[in-house]
């Protein structure tokens, strides 16, 4: 499943301009940055909390296929700009991490992707 | 100077090659990454295996970051001389106490305010140590640390760690 068929089928808005191509191998949630940094993997959908700069910083180094920011939260501008100088595309949802973690599993598990 | 700004310098480089420096200041993690960031596009533009790259930038990234949290000031430094990539992170912080103690995962000194920026997890040193092929951590309480992060950039059997 690629970043662009896991937008259209999920409550959530685009928030710059990164690589919705990239193909989606698993995810990861976490708001620790040194436990994604440790278990994430390269490929997998990134849902977190965190909003500030050093998120783009992660998910480059890990090599991630995108990053979901729940709760509604503000994205820092810088941290849209960062990502998508890294083809990184970064998506918001006013769902909470535990719901969106629910139908991202469900959806990549349907799609045998894990 | 402001920080993030790469600066190179030839004194005490081995054949031909440079010493990239980046400076680092306390407190200010809107710069955390440049250093890590001119390494992972050096290592690429050298050809060396994603998973290398990984693994080094997650050293440096996490060194970088530790400065930002714990200390005044400090820099990340690196150089690449054959085949074998070195970090030198030192800073003026208040040093490490008890190294054991501080490699151990989930011990952390981190203030509450780097615990909110996602940081502070106690996984900074486990996961250089777990990333590189050799680290040596030289620590005076009350002066600063420097770490030394080495890594054999022609290792693939290593790679197979961040897998």
């Amino acid at each position: 499943m690629t970043v662009r068929e896991l937008i259209d089928r999920l409550d959530m808005d685009m928030r710059n301009n990164g690589n919705t191509e990239a193909v989606i191998n698993g995810c990861y949630a976490s708001d620790m940055l040194s436990d994604v940094l440790a278990n994430g993997k390269e490929g997998n959908i990134w849902i977190t909390r965190q909003t500030h700069p050093n998120v783009a910083a992660v998910a480059a180094i890990k090599g991630l296929a995108g990053i979901i920011v729940t709760g509604g939260k503000q994205i820092d501008a810088e941290t849209l700009e960062k990502a998508e100088a890294e083809f990184i595309p970064v998506m918001s949802t006013s769902l909470q991490t535990y719901e969106m973690v629910g139908m991202v599993y469900n959806l990549l598990l349907k799609n045998e992707v894990r | 100077m402001s920080s993030g700004e790469k600066r190179e310098d030839t004194d005490g480089a081995v054949n031909g090659g440079q010493h990239i420096y980046f400076p680092l200041n306390g407190g200010d993690f809107s710069d955390a990454g440049a250093g890590s960031k001119s390494l992972r596009c050096e290592l690429a533009a050298l050809g060396v295996p994603a998973q290398l790259i990984r693994r080094a930038a997650i050293c440096s990234f996490e060194a970088e970051i530790n400065v930002i949290i714990h200390a005044v000031a400090g820099s990340l430094r690196y150089s690449i001389e054959g085949e074998t990539l070195t970090i030198t992170v030192t800073d003026m912080g208040p040093g490490i106490k008890d190294v054991g103690l501080a490699m151990k995962e989930g011990y952390t000194t981190a203030p509450v305010w780097a615990r909110e920026f996602g940081w502070g997890s106690g996984m900074g040193l486990p996961n250089i140590k777990k990333n590189a092929d050799a680290l040596s951590i030289d620590s005076v309480p009350g002066e600063g640390t420097t770490l030394e992060i080495t890594i054999n950039l022609k290792t693939p059997q290593l790679n197979a760690r961040q897998e």
